[in-house]
């Protein structure tokens, strides 16, 4: 016998009132916990993914749209900008560097992107097998997809036109599997890259019969070396910039939106602007959350108060058997403090298996990259405050305890 | 070993009780006897340190209960007191063994399995071991509350109409082993009661 098998069996005899209280509390806890993962890894997730991207230059049209077709590759592209306009901006002086982004097809759900090696290299992309793509109609697929689409090294498949299932078929240009890259955890993972010039071949099937021209060191783009500077004729989807220097900051996007047709967006500020829409919602939930937390606690209170009402007879009791004051009142601290501490272990348990089987069910949740076994420190603080709510809830209860007046009690009167 | 001198007790500023002095010898058996209202239970209560005496002095083994602090005392009453009420009092949320066992853990003494089948035995309830409270009828529930009372071997015992809630069978049964068990513990027992039943098994007697 001792304070633990005592604290249990009160528990014990009280089951279904137990259980409501454990229950509420989790779900309050399991909803924070839900928030918390979700919210850390996307913006760890949206850090990781726009690291090394000032601006995003592209057609005209929403710059969120731009930015999360572009960056995040989840909406679609806003129009295409003309090769020989993005070759100009990409010579600026106050561009560092610009990479080429031409997107629009996809195979199996999973965007095919033409661009150039300095994109695998934004994102740290590492070769697991095979090689990087040098010629056109080769690529090199990112580690979710490879997994997900069971790709290997030499492995052909037709393209479909869109960013979706339902897209006609590419089926005379079929693209070999040079390479697969190892897992990066962050937007490479989903993606297949390639060069430009294979979107273009692709889609040049109308216009068979045009004058191939190769270019020269002396006169090629510098975006994509396969095509002239001169190009009028070929379009890409965006551009990404990396400044030359902060000055870049203020000048280059009112440059790009009042000069040209093209528009800029900075990757950072929109999405800072999503998290702010977003941001009602996600306080929202928490909010609903904390309500049932401090209902789950006036439960346990109520339990509680109640139940030591009921005990006043063995309170008395083991008063006479040498328990001290400070022993009952410890007793039922130590019960409300097991009451939330379960509630609220249960509690991150269920948050990440609901996230767990969240991702498990919703498979765009994979490509989201968010993982339900990641743990992160606020769920110890999680513990330590259930730990004051337990001490919160049964302050009263505990003090009555104390309290206790044996003769009274026992006497009967 | 127990001795008391002088005591009075004030209920509020106008009822003040006084009571004789008593000098009871270790292992002796007294039967504490009055109406509704003369001071039984509270003179019990004053003996076995669960109520203050303003006035007076009372003496168990030598130990002047007035000197000593709160948690002295509620160790001073693990260790040499066993108390049974007209109603059981048992944990309902514990087994029988476990309500035993509470008896040595709070008076922070070793948690002695054996004694508790002993104990059980001498009363004839050690097939309730396992039983829940409220699986017992009221005179085995009230023979477990015996159990618990002399469980740790306390030097002094004090019973409170333990019998008045039974019918005459069982209180037989209850007083006749609540006496035996004290005898074979050793232990000074005191049994405040109205139930006359008990006065032709213990012949001392304290009227108030």
């Amino acid at each position: 016998m001792n304070l633990f098998v005592l604290i249990f069996s009160y528990l014990k005899a009280r089951p279904l009132n137990t259980l409501l209280n454990i229950l509420l509390l989790s779900l309050g806890i399991a909803m924070i916990t839900i928030l918390l993962l979700a919210n850390n890894q996307m913006q760890e997730k949206i850090a990781d993914n726009t690291k090394g991207i000032d601006l995003v230059v592209g057609a005209k049209g929403s710059p969120l749209q731009l930015i999360l077709c572009n960056v995040f590759h989840i909406d679609f592209p806003t129009g295409n900008i003309n090769l020989q306009e993005a070759d100009r901006l990409a010579k600026h002086r106050l561009v560092k560097n610009a990479i080429p982004m031409a997107l629009g097809d996809s195979y199996q759900n999973y965007r095919i992107v033409g661009t150039t090696h300095a994109y695998a290299e934004l994102y740290k992309g590492e070769m697991a097998v095979g090689d990087w793509w040098e010629n056109e109609m080769e690529v090199t697929v990112g580690a979710t997809v490879a997994r997900l689409l069971n790709l290997k090294v030499g492995d052909t498949f037709a393209s479909a036109h869109g960013l979706s299932d339902a897209g006609h078929a590419h089926e005379e240009h079929p693209f070999v599997v040079k390479g697969i890259l190892k897992p990066t955890y962050n937007v490479l993972d989903n993606l297949i890259l390639t060069n430009v010039s294979s979107i273009w071949q692709v889609h040049e099937h109308a216009e068979e019969g045009a004058i191939e021209v190769k270019p020269d060191s002396t006169n090629a783009s510098v975006l994509v070396p396969d095509a002239l500077a001169s190009d009028s004729t070929h379009e890409i989807t965006s551009l990404l910039i990396k400044y030359r220097n902060p000055i870049a900051a203020i000048q280059l996007p009112r440059y790009i939106n009042s000069q040209t047709n093209m528009q800029a967006a900075s990757p950072s500020f929109e999405a800072a602007r999503l998290f702010s829409i977003l941001g009602v919602g996600v306080e929202a939930l928490t909010g609903f959350a904390y309500v049932l937390i401090f209902i789950s606690a006036l439960s346990i209170f109520i339990a509680l108060y109640n139940s030591l009402k009921e005990r006043k007879y063995d309170l008395a009791i083991m008063r006479t058997m040498g328990a001290s004051k400070s022993k009952l009142l410890w007793a039922t601290q130590l019960e409300g403090i097991v009451l939330t501490l379960c509630g609220s272990v249960l509690g991150i348990g269920l948050g990440h298996l609901v996230l767990y089987l969240f991702t498990v069910l919703v498979t765009e949740s994979q490509t989201a990259g968010v993982s339900a076994w990641v743990f992160y420190v606020e769920e110890l603080y999680l513990l330590a405050g259930s730990i004051v709510l337990g001490i919160i809830c049964s302050l009263i209860p505990s003090w009555q305890a104390y309290r206790t007046d044996i003769h009274k009690v026992l006497a009967g009167n | 070993m127990i001795r008391t001198h002088s005591i009075t007790y004030k209920y509020n500023p106008e009822r003040e009780i006084a009571f004789g002095d008593l000098n009871i010898a270790s292992g002796a058996q007294f039967l504490l006897l009055g109406e509704s209202g003369s001071g039984k239970t509270t003179l019990l209560h004053l003996l076995g340190g669960l109520l203050k005496n303003q006035q007076g002095t009372i003496e168990v083994n030598g130990t002047s209960l007035a000197n000593l602090s709160e948690s002295e005392l509620d160790r001073f009453r693990g260790k040499h007191y066993g108390f049974i009420f007209q109603r059981n009092h048992l944990l309902s949320a514990l087994t029988v063994e476990q309500n035993l066992l509470l008896s040595p853990y709070l008076a922070g003494l070793a948690q002695d399995k054996n004694r508790v089948e002993e104990v059980l035995a001498q009363l004839g309830i050690a097939d309730q071991k396992k039983k829940r409270i409220h699986e017992l009828s009221l005179g085995q529930a009230q023979r477990v509350a015996i159990a618990r009372a002399v469980l740790n071997k306390p030097a002094v015992i004090l019973a409170d109409e333990p019998t008045s809630a039974l019918d005459d069978k069982n209180c037989d049964r209850v007083s006749e082993l609540l006496i035996s068990v004290a005898q074979q513990n050793q232990a000074t027992l005191i049994i405040a009661t109205h139930d006359q039943r008990l006065k032709n098994r213990i012949h001392n007697l304290i009227q108030l």
